[in-house]
């Protein structure tokens, strides 16, 4: 195929050797930490400790570069425009203004404004390991065999498990769909003018989504004749028991998140402010 | 059959509509020459989903898209926006009962009204919660946050009226129409 996207990477490894719904769980932990701290001291150690997870992991940093360039490049562009729209926004947060190079009127760089900014770009890169960790440890059938486990109904589970399932397929059906049409002459790329490709990109979808809703029925008469949704529960191929490093690990992140809570907000305020 | 659990046709629209809402985001969209900006393809097919399948499928699809779209081809889900493609998807298929797409027929009436509606509920997710959620958790600058969900608000709506509509009467004509039958006597 010929854009990369994250999947699955077969390994042997600690992270790899936890279940589904551990992985499951540390994540949603961690993706609440990195959502509610603004704290510095607690993002830079979730960072940190994510890097050594990633070590641990035996994921190389070749097989997901692609994304971390696409996030770097997103992450600059970011950056860019919190400054041009806002550039003493860390002023107001952190109420003083030490300059550090006068530029004319409001956009006078501050400390407090890098802080601020260091602090943003801190928090993407808190996530970042975790998420594309997860990705890539997980098998699809486990997680949704997961997603069952932590109480998500097993039919929007089977729904998940389905969407992983044929991302690919519909990729494929995509790819086919755009080749035959340009070799009708309907071009969807830079070379034609804005309107012209938004028609040509309609002659695209709409063959897609035609044949994608021939494939539900498809595929709900087969679930139907096998019985899909007969009883209350339902028994997962991929689900796997708890061992004693899951227990653990669960345990570690309960304390992180507990720990991370706590040195956040005990002052009453998400940020940690080393200018006052 | 009882209806109290979701359908398994239901459940399958689930999964194959958040496959290609996944898809048609990350290949079919058309930048509009302003940086993070593009004309995303996959609201109109959403818009379709959620009218077609109702208001659950419509949510679940948003909401299960958008988070493995990020996730897979960008690294990370982008919860505050992931969670507005739901809920918009979620609102526009409450007008499902509304429109009844299955009865073969989209008149303008009924076009109107689906343009309506989702340019309320489009303005809702991306003027007000989008934007709201990216200052609660990740404090970025509000008149930033706003003109983003501004731009990319705007240009969703535009998709759903003019692709949404495209494909709703598009489906509609594959549907047969209810009494087109007639007593050959």
């Amino acid at each position: 195929m010929a854009v990369e996207m994250l999947s699955y990477i077969e390994r042997k490894s600690p992270v790899h050797q936890l279940t589904g719904v551990t992985k499951l769980v540390c994540f949603l932990i961690w993706s609440t930490v990195a959502m509610l701290t603004y704290d510095t001291r607690v993002l830079l150690f979730l960072f940190l400790f994510s890097i050594c997870v990633f070590i641990v992991s035996k994921v190389k940093l070749k097989e997901v570069a692609f994304v971390l360039l696409f996030i770097l490049f997103f992450l600059m562009i970011n950056n860019l425009a919190i400054y041009v729209f806002s550039p003493q926004e860390g002023v107001k947060i952190y109420g003083t203004s030490h300059v550090l190079v006068e530029i004319s009127g409001r956009y006078t760089i501050t400390i407090e404004q890098l802080f601020y900014q260091i602090n943003v770009t801190l928090k993407y890169f808190t996530v970042i390991p975790a998420a594309i960790l997860f990705i890539v440890t997980t098998n699809p059938s486990e997680f949704a065999a997961s997603l069952n486990r932590i109480g998500v109904s097993y039919r929007i589970s089977y729904a998940v498990a389905l969407a992983l399932r044929y991302i690919p397929d519909i990729q494929r059906d995509f790819r086919t769909i755009a080749l035959s049409q340009q070799a009708r002459g309907i071009d969807m790329s830079r070379k034609e003018k804005l309107p012209r490709r938004i028609k040509n990109a309609a002659s695209i979808i709409i063959p897609l989504i035609l044949s994608s809703l021939d494939k539900i029925e498809m595929i709900s008469n087969a679930m139907e004749l096998r019985g899909f949704g007969k009883n209350k529960q339902r028994t997962w191929y991929r689900a796997r028991p708890f061992q004693k490093i899951d227990i653990l690990t669960l345990i570690l992140f309960t304390l992180i998140l507990l720990v991370s809570l706590y040195v956040t907000f005990h002052d009453g305020n998400r940020f940690y402010n080393p200018f006052s | 059959m009882k209806r109290k659990n979701l359908s398994i046709k239901t459940i399958v629209a689930i999964g194959i509509g958040s496959a290609v809402f996944a898809i048609l985001g990350r290949f079919a969209v058309i930048p509009t020459g302003v940086p993070n900006t593009n004309f995303d393809t996959s609201y109109g097919f959403l818009a379709l989903m959620a009218i077609v399948f109702g208001p659950i499928a419509g949510g679940l699809i948003g909401l299960i898209g958008h988070a493995l779209k990020d996730a897979i081809f960008y690294g990370t889900p982008w919860w505050s926006w992931v969670v507005v493609s739901g809920i918009v998807g979620f609102l526009i298929g409450l007008a499902s009962k509304k429109i009844n797409i299955e009865a073969g027929k989209f008149p303008v009436k009924n076009i109107i009204l689906f343009n309506v509606i989702q340019i309320v509920v489009q303005a809702i997710g991306w003027f007000v919660i989008a934007p709201s959620l990216d200052i609660f958790i990740y404090v970025e600058p509000a008149n930033k946050v706003y003109l983003q969900g501004l731009v990319a608000g705007g240009l969703n709506m535009a998709v759903v009226a003019v692709l949404g509509t495209l494909l709703l009467s598009i489906y509609a004509k594959s549907r047969s129409q209810s009494g087109s039958l007639t007593k050959d006597l």
